[in-house]
């Protein structure tokens, strides 16, 4: 052991490196292993914390799945006049066709019109009594995809007034709108709720981790008096909150996952009383990717919070 | 390898740990602090590795001006400083290889290495068999040894002791300053406080003496 040799200081090399971040990691796993409930316990209550965002984020779009179908299926029905023949009728489909905000144009003639009325209104006998037909022409339109957005379809509504066959055109997108407007307010009303229940899993693990540098106060104190740098010591308490919030977002995910298990079966119940095959989306990889990596970036800032207010505290003496 | 000019320390409160104490220690020396509890030889060897900084004066190590070291250059200069309790310091959490292979695995030293070194480290104190043990198993001069192998696994030039003989009887002290004889006989430059004068006599190396933190005696004893 001489000491002419000592000097040299250790570069950085990058293996060792890696192969201490490993060591750190499965050590701080294993180190809450060790601690089975209680690391359940924590993880549960940030799992909660996270699942409830979660759960009415899926609801919301879940819901706007089922509304969206109905806005683009936006259709405008127009009444033409009493006085306007079949013939008239039919050369108006004919010209609405070649319109470039128009898909399809549907003519349900006078004629046609009056049999299905007699067909489901149960009125054929008093109809049979009006020497004239009173019932109008009605062109059913279908706008493009690209303008059937409430704003376009309107547009287009607003000329189709101005047709001197038309006599009433109809859109009947408002309640559409208004539950659009209602599902943006709820949309708002998550990103708070997961706003501050994120904070409160910062709260939570900056809390245990916080607990923990209590804990380990003599084996900080002896590790820095042995030349460990800061960074050194943060690693495993930063890795120990990772995990925490890695844990927590599994527990949220697996609630998420098992209550739309649960919902599922009677909604495509309900569906199909409706003659829908909606069905209730699970999460989706990607979403439960951004679970995931948020949790765990959670629990590595509440970590990093705690650790850079306390660990500084604690000096050898 | 140790320089101090003028030094003092002062303590929040009022208390004097060192006042004015200039001392040089060379390389390879072998160095005896003594005094009374309360003269200021913890105190001196805290300023040695950055457990504290001086109130006033310069205190030189190994070729580093630690009145100028910066906070976050604090580390690097330990691992250049073996430290030696009176109270051991051992993580009883860990084996008695992994306290030992701590400053090796601070410094970011490869898996094989830190075996082959604590195993060294281990062999020349005398506890290769008990490396798998937990510390507080061991008696108080096994742990105590622990703490020296921990102290020059990393072939620091310069070890420091506070009291390390404090809580051992007269023949295991005996050992344990033989041990630092060793040391020192292949370079390592050891500050050694210790209260025990009996014990330092017998050595006849340097002694140097503080009282109420003044330093009042510099001799050399012949053994």
């Amino acid at each position: 052991m001489t000491a002419k040799h000592s000097r040299r200081r250790l570069g950085f090399r990058p293996h060792i490196w890696l192969q201490r971040h490993a060591q750190v990691a499965l050590s701080s796993l294993g180190r809450l292993a060790r601690l089975p409930f209680s690391t359940l316990m924590t993880s549960s209550v940030i799992g909660i914390a996270l699942a409830l965002p979660m759960g009415l984020h899926l609801l919301l779009s879940n819901l706007q799945q089922v509304t969206g179908g109905w806005e683009t299926g936006a259709t405008i029905s127009l009444f033409l006049k009493q006085a306007v023949s079949d013939q008239q009728a039919g050369e108006l489909a004919d010209s609405l066709r070649q319109h470039q905000r128009i898909e399809s144009v549907e003519l349900i003639s006078k004629a046609s019109a009056l049999k299905e009325f007699r067909r489901l209104s149960g009125f054929g006998e008093a109809l049979q009594a009006l020497d004239s037909n009173p019932l109008p022409a009605l062109l059913v339109i279908q706008p493009k995809i690209a303008f059937s957005t409430p704003e376009s379809a309107e547009a287009l509504v607003k000329e189709l007034e101005r047709l001197a066959e038309a006599d009433i055109v109809q859109l009947d997108l408002q309640w559409v709108r208004r539950l659009q407007a209602i599902t943006r307010i709820a949309q708002r009303g998550v990103l708070v709720l997961a706003s501050l229940l994120g904070l409160a899993v910062l709260l939570i693990i900056g809390n245990t981790i916080r607990l923990e540098i209590q804990h380990r106060h003599a084996e900080i104190e002896i590790t820095k008096l042995i030349g460990a740098t800061n960074a050194f010591i943060r690693r495993p308490f930063l890795y120990t909150g990772f995990w925490y919030g890695l844990f927590g977002g599994i527990i949220a995910w697996l609630m998420v996952a098992s209550s739309i298990g649960l919902l599922s079966g009677p909604i495509a119940n309900l569906a199909s009383l409706y003659q829908s095959g909606f069905g209730l989306n699970s999460l989706e990889p990607g979403t439960a990717l951004i679970l995931l990596s948020g949790s765990a970036g959670l629990g590595l800032c509440g970590s990093w919070l705690a650790v850079s207010r306390h660990l500084s505290a604690i000096q050898p003496s | 390898m140790i320089h101090f000019d003028n030094v003092s320390k002062r303590y929040p409160g009022g208390h004097t740990g060192l006042s004015n104490v200039s001392l040089r220690v060379e390389a390879e020396e072998m160095v005896f602090l003594t005094g009374h509890s309360g003269a200021g030889k913890s105190t001196l060897l805290k300023l040695i590795g950055l457990l504290e900084r001086s109130s006033g004066g310069q205190v030189h190590v190994n070729g580093r001006n630690l009145t100028r070291l910066k906070n976050r250059q604090i580390p690097y200069h330990r691992r250049e400083v073996g430290m030696i309790f009176q109270d051991h310091r051992l993580l009883h959490d860990r084996t008695v290889f992994d306290n030992v292979a701590l400053p090796l695995v601070v410094a970011g030293m490869g898996h094989k290495e830190v075996g082959r070194r604590v195993r060294a480290a281990l062999d020349k104190v005398g506890l290769l068999n008990k490396e798998k043990e937990a510390p507080i198993t061991l008696s108080g001069g096994e742990q105590q040894r622990v703490g020296i192998a921990r102290a020059v696994v990393s072939k620091p030039p310069l070890v420091l002791a506070d009291e390390p003989t404090g809580n051992l009887d007269p023949a295991l002290s005996r050992e344990i300053m033989e041990l630092f004889s060793d040391f020192n006989r292949v370079g390592v430059t050891l500050l050694i406080a210790t209260h025990d004068i009996d014990l330092v006599t017998r050595m006849g190396r340097r002694i140097l003496t503080l009282s109420k933190g003044q330093l009042v005696g510099d001799n050399q004893w012949a053994a």
